[in-house]
């Protein structure tokens, strides 16, 4: 005779009347392939955890990027950000659609290079910049965006043995309504420190002032501030081209578009309530092209968008460990990623959902990862399907900075695979193993052998 | 270990404890042994009958099983 399908024997209170108005749980469905790829069948081959990116998401969610601003202004260009992910097959994705560099260290920058990135298509922003990052972008004509003023009395002096007039920028922070204010990077505009950057760095005479830079946040939720960010930058604009005479050929409007992830204590699922990249690209090109400027002289509009070009594109396939109950009465389960791996745990409600069939039997549970630490809590309370050990997860956007924010705690990182367009699968970043950590590491001859 | 001898049970999987007033819903499988273990019967009879007509093996029902009477227990369905 056969067996009928187990699943293991749960009760769950009834609490009537405490229902919220938005329900339980949505998702219905087991997540069994991704592009057409089978779930176990990546497991299997490329073992758990697997991160998993979807080439053809990352060049959907980046043409309609291009389609919104394009649509809506003449002049466009986006230029990755290394730092969201700068795994070498993920970049190129995006510089074969067109996408310029955006790096923030002299690591990334070299990353760019190494990549084929053209150096005046390279945008150097960042804090931190050596003598040698700098005299190296300025013979690669890479755009300079200044961050504080020791860096532009650095680059000053570097002009003096550079024969060489280097691009430059500044990045200006700003008020724009919006709180938390970033202030931390680049120069204020309200205090005049922006337009005091600028003078002084026409008044060298050593540079070529091309542009104007912000970046006035990160998971923006309110795409009226970019507007007022683009009329503030284009005051500035316009004060180079009337008291200085220069011509700003470019706005640079950062980065900080939200993805569909759902940060932590929200109260509603973010894909109803974050703004679309129409939404963002509407107010900041509307406020552009209400700014005043000359249909001949509209600036190139310049975007930095990581998060939301990359987020949805990624996954994390994981299987469970173990199953517990803790001391009172919830369930705990265990899976074999964790806060080491994903990062973006600490910010975001991720949304998982099991890769098998399952019942409409749901708990609700706290989401563990296999660290031996406290904090290594995924899901601080998650309603699922009841999931035994060995059952495989799939968790939803985890394709910005998981890969670049990721730690070899404990655990060693896991390989990283990418499906491309014909649903082929290819490993871009191998697994860690013992040789690859410990190769920098170096053994006193004191300590070689010991004795127990 | 006993089911309180009050609480109501039915096939449905619906849970009934008229001491407290709370109640629970059950997925079959529980259901099915909480019918069982109202009739008294055993609980190594029970898993065997498990055993017998599901898709597991015993040391994973063994855990099942564990956990599922801390459920009963914290629902304040067992006698004490």
């Amino acid at each position: 005779m056969q067996k009928l399908r187990y699943e293991r024997p749960v009760i769950q209170k009834m609490n009537a009347g405490l229902m919220n108005k938005y329900g339980t749980r949505t998702e219905y469905e087991p997540v069994k392939h991704i592009d057409g790829v089978s779930v176990a069948s990546l497991i299997q081959q490329y073992g758990s955890p697997v991160f998993v990116i979807s080439e053809k998401t990352i060049r959907r969610t980046y043409q309609n990027a291009v389609r919104a601003f394009k649509t809506r202004y003449p002049k466009v260009q986006f230029a990755w950000s290394y730092k969201t992910n700068y795994i070498n097959a993920v970049c190129k994705v995006f510089h074969q659609e067109g996408s310029w560099a955006e790096v923030v260290s002299g690591f990334e920058y070299n990353k760019a290079l190494g990549n084929g990135v053209p150096g005046n298509k390279i945008i150097f922003n960042g804090p931190e910049k050596s003598n040698e990052e700098i005299k190296l972008a300025i013979n690669n004509d890479s755009l300079i965006h200044i961050d504080h003023f020791d860096e532009l009395y650095q680059l000053i002096d570097i002009c003096d043995s550079v024969n060489k007039k280097p691009r430059v920028a500044i990045r200006v922070n700003m008020d724009t309504g919006v709180y938390p204010m970033w202030d931390r990077f680049g120069f204020n505009y309200e205090n005049g420190s922006a337009w005091n950057a600028l003078t002084k760095i026409v008044a060298s005479g050593k540079m070529e002032l091309t542009g104007l830079h912000c970046h006035i946040g990160t998971y923006m939720l309110s795409a009226d501030a970019y507007a007022v960010a683009v009329n503030k930058l284009s005051d500035l604009a316009f004060k180079c081209k009337t008291q200085l005479n220069t011509s700003i050929q470019y706005l640079d409007l950062g980065g900080g578009f939200p993805s569909a992830n759902t940060l932590r204590g929200a109260y509603l699922p973010a894909s109803d309530t974050n703004p679309s990249i129409d939404d963002f690209a509407e107010a900041i090109t509307t406020a552009i092209l209400n700014a005043g400027f000359k249909t001949e002289e509209l600036p190139l509009l310049i975007l930095e968008t990581g998060r939301a070009l990359i987020d949805d594109a990624g996954y994390l396939l994981g299987t469970v460990l173990a199953n517990k109950r803790l001391s009172d009465g919830r369930r705990a389960t265990i899976m074999d990623f964790g806060v080491n791996i994903l990062f973006t745990s600490f910010w975001y409600e991720h949304k998982i959902s099991p890769a098998q069939d399952f019942t409409h039997h749901t708990e609700d549970m706290v989401l563990y990862g296999p660290l031996c630490m406290n904090i290594d809590m995924v899901r601080e309370s998650i309603n699922l399907p009841l999931l035994n050990r060995g059952d495989q997860v799939v968790v939803h956007r985890v394709g910005a900075y998981n890969m670049t924010q990721w730690m070899q705690f404990i655990q060693m990182r896991p390989h990283v695979v990418l499906i491309d367009e014909k649903g082929t699968t290819h490993l871009i970043r191998e697994a860690e193993d013992l040789k690859y950590i410990e190769q920098l590491e170096k053994m006193p001859a004191h300590l070689s052998t010991i004795k127990l | 270990m006993n089911l309180r001898k009050n609480v109501a049970t039915s096939e449905s999987g619906f849970i009934f404890n008229p001491s407290t007033g709370d109640s629970f819903s059950a997925n079959p499988i529980a259901a099915e042994i909480l019918i069982q273990l109202k009739q008294g019967v055993s609980p190594s009879e029970i898993k065997k009958t498990v055993l017998n007509k599901y898709e597991v093996d015993s040391s994973q029902l063994e855990r099942d099983w564990d956990d599922f009477l801390l459920q009963l227990r914290d629902a304040n369905l067992l006698d004490t």
